[in-house]
């Protein structure tokens, strides 16, 4: 079965495999590398940058849920500057395919981290993560509202020009994903992440207020799984023809081929890694075994294939 | 410098399965044995490990984190890691319920290590409740090269001491301090450092145990020549460096306070250079 093609594309970036890390749950590479080569997938999302340096949200950050998490890490970053000064280089010389997600506070403040990364060389394409659950006003969760995931993208869109793929991410937290997700390609994705993390608290019945320093947080892990197999699944029903990256609880080989199933191009394994550092390299191993094992004779041909027609 | 130490993140971690040699109960912890192989010789006091826990169908996803308590060689059972585990909650309880033989997936070393002087000096170890484990073995490296080593041992009862027979022999002196009074002296720790410091007794002060002990042990060490190395204890989630739950705000050479990760900065950490007043809290923007 040498033959297999395991390739994938999110729009004119070619990957040999279709494993990546999530943003925010692989830093920027460097703590994984002494698990596996990270050329060996598909390719290393950074967490999510900012303009400015951030310190992000005061502990506890952290909340274990059954079979899930919460985070409250709010954006803790370098600030784009010293990113792409000291952590970009090195994941190029590490042969690493490059996915830069970028996050901000204003539309102003995308196109501003657009316009730096666009001349980075390396890059494969660009996340715009306008849905981190972790900001201080909830209200500036750009993914909850149309108008606003529109107009962050557009103003991505015209700087960066027509080269650099962007990939948007949005938020399983809306009335309407599928209405979302056309305004954002519309306005010049090429690409769609799905899904971030979901809004959650978790309350210490010790001290009887809410556990996280930030009280809210992101769900994660495969307790979200089901959330994300049905935003893939809505989104890839109306646009079959957009690429999604998709993320979410996806732990083992059959967990990705799942979001496959529901029509993601590629997939993200994220809180996987805090309990599996090898994670993405296993998923990536016996997710090529299952599709072999399937009779695909490509990633490609089982993307979206929950959507066939009923067997006649 | 820090770009160096940067590309090193997790050097010497292994993901492996390991066998328990041993798992017996002592007073509320229980002391389990680990067959570690070659990587002993990559153990240094301070480090720790990371279990998973629960088994293949667990609910919980997440690995625990154990500091290493003493790691050794034998010609039976090849190199041995030692931890002392407290089955406080659903994860510690399970890997206490493990038996002899049973396979365990861990991630080790991790993290940082206590920082031993190249010349004798006079070193003080401070543990709280079971924190004290991976000071047994700190005690030991510290003797062999010629340091004075007394131990202070606290809890808020006699059943949280953590006191091995074995391990009285590789310290000078061997204090305990309990604030119900059931084992040893009434009181703190901390009460007898004060005057230690003010006799100019010791040079460094390794501690281990509760924020609050830790906290309180830098604060006497404020304006003092002593040295004050601590290991941290923060919720983590990866123990790895790639989920940035653990943080705390440190103040660096330069004077910039950031929020560094207790897993990979950490656990071992100057404690004169932690901003313990700030932990749980967000330093203005700079």
């Amino acid at each position: 079965m040498s033959e297999f093609d395991f390739s994938t594309t999110l729009g004119n970036a070619f990957f040999n495999t279709p494993i990546f890390t999530a943003s925010g749950c692989a830093s920027s590479g460097k703590e994984l590398a002494q698990f596996f080569p990270l050329r060996d997938i598909g390719a290393v999302v950074t967490k999510s940058v900012m303009n400015k340096p951030r310190y992000g949200r005061p502990t506890p950050r952290m909340a274990e849920t059954p079979s899930g998490m919460l985070n409250s890490i709010g954006l803790q970053g370098p600030g784009i500057e010293a990113f792409l000064a000291n952590d970009i280089p090195w994941l190029v010389e590490q042969n690493s395919r490059i996915i830069i997600s970028i996050a901000g506070e204003t539309i102003e403040e995308y196109a501003t981290l657009a316009r730096k990364v666009r001349s980075v060389a390396g890059i494969s394409a660009i996340e715009v993560n306008i849905s981190c659950p972790n900001v201080e006003n909830r209200g500036l969760v750009f993914a909850c509202d149309p108008d606003a995931s529109r107009r962050v993208i557009d103003g991505v869109r015209r700087t960066i020009g027509g080269e650099l793929p962007i990939i948007a991410k949005l938020s399983p937290d809306v009335t309407n994903l599928p209405d979302i997700a056309k305004g954002v390609v519309e306005s010049g994705a090429d690409a769609l992440a799905l899904i971030n993390t979901v809004l959650g608290m978790v309350i210490n019945i010790e001290t009887m207020r809410p556990h996280l320093g930030g009280n809210t947080g992101g769900l994660s892990g495969p307790a979200i799984r089901p959330v994300a197999v049905r935003a893939i699944y809505q989104v890839h029903a109306v646009m079959p023809e957009i690429p999604i990256l998709g993320m979410g609880g996806v732990s083992s080989g059959r967990d990705a081929l799942e979001l496959i199933f529901a029509g993601a191009s590629g997939v993200s394994v994220g809180t996987a890694s805090f309990g599996n550092p090898h994670a993405a390299v296993d998923i990536q191993r016996e997710l090529r075994d299952l599709l072999i094992a399937k009779g695909f004779p490509s990633l490609k041909s089982a993307v979206g294939y929950a959507h066939r027609e009923a067997d006649l | 410098m820090v770009k160096e130490v940067m590309s090193q993140i997790n050097r010497s971690a292994a993901h492996i399965i390991t066998t328990i040699l041993a798992n017996k109960r002592v007073g509320q912890y229980h002391q389990m044995v680990f067959g570690i192989g070659d990587l002993v010789k990559s153990c240094r006091p301070g480090n720790f490990v990371a279990i998973n826990v629960g088994g293949d169908s667990s609910r919980m996803i997440l690995r625990r984190a154990f500091a290493i308590s003493r790691v050794s060689e034998s010609a039976s059972f090849g190199g041995t890691m030692e931890l002392i585990v407290a089955p406080h909650g659903l994860g510690s309880k399970w890997l206490c319920s493990q038996i002899e033989g049973a396979e365990v997936d861990i991630v080790l070393p991790l993290g940082t290590a206590f920082g031993i002087p190249t010349s004798p000096v006079n070193a003080l170890l401070v543990g709280g409740g079971y924190g004290s484990a991976p000071l047994f073995g700190l005690a030991e490296v510290l003797k062999a090269r010629g340091c004075k080593v007394d131990m202070l041992l606290g809890a808020s009862t006699s059943a949280k001491i953590y006191a091995p027979m074995e391990g009285k022999r590789s310290v000078n002196s061997l204090k305990i301090y309990t604030e119900d009074g059931t084992m040893g002296e009434l009181g703190r720790v901390t009460e007898p450092i004060k005057v230690l410091i003010e006799n100019k007794a010791i040079d460094v002060i390794y501690s281990c145990g509760p924020m609050g002990m830790l906290r309180a042990i830098s604060e006497l060490t404020t304006d003092t020549d002593v040295v004050h190395q601590c290991a941290v204890e923060e919720a983590m989630a990866c123990g790895i460096g790639i989920c940035m739950t653990c943080v705390l705000p440190v103040k660096g050479e330069d004077g910039q306070i950031s929020m560094l990760r207790s897993c990979i900065d950490g656990p071992v950490m100057d404690g004169s250079q932690v901003q313990w007043h700030l932990v749980g809290q967000v330093p203005e923007v700079h």
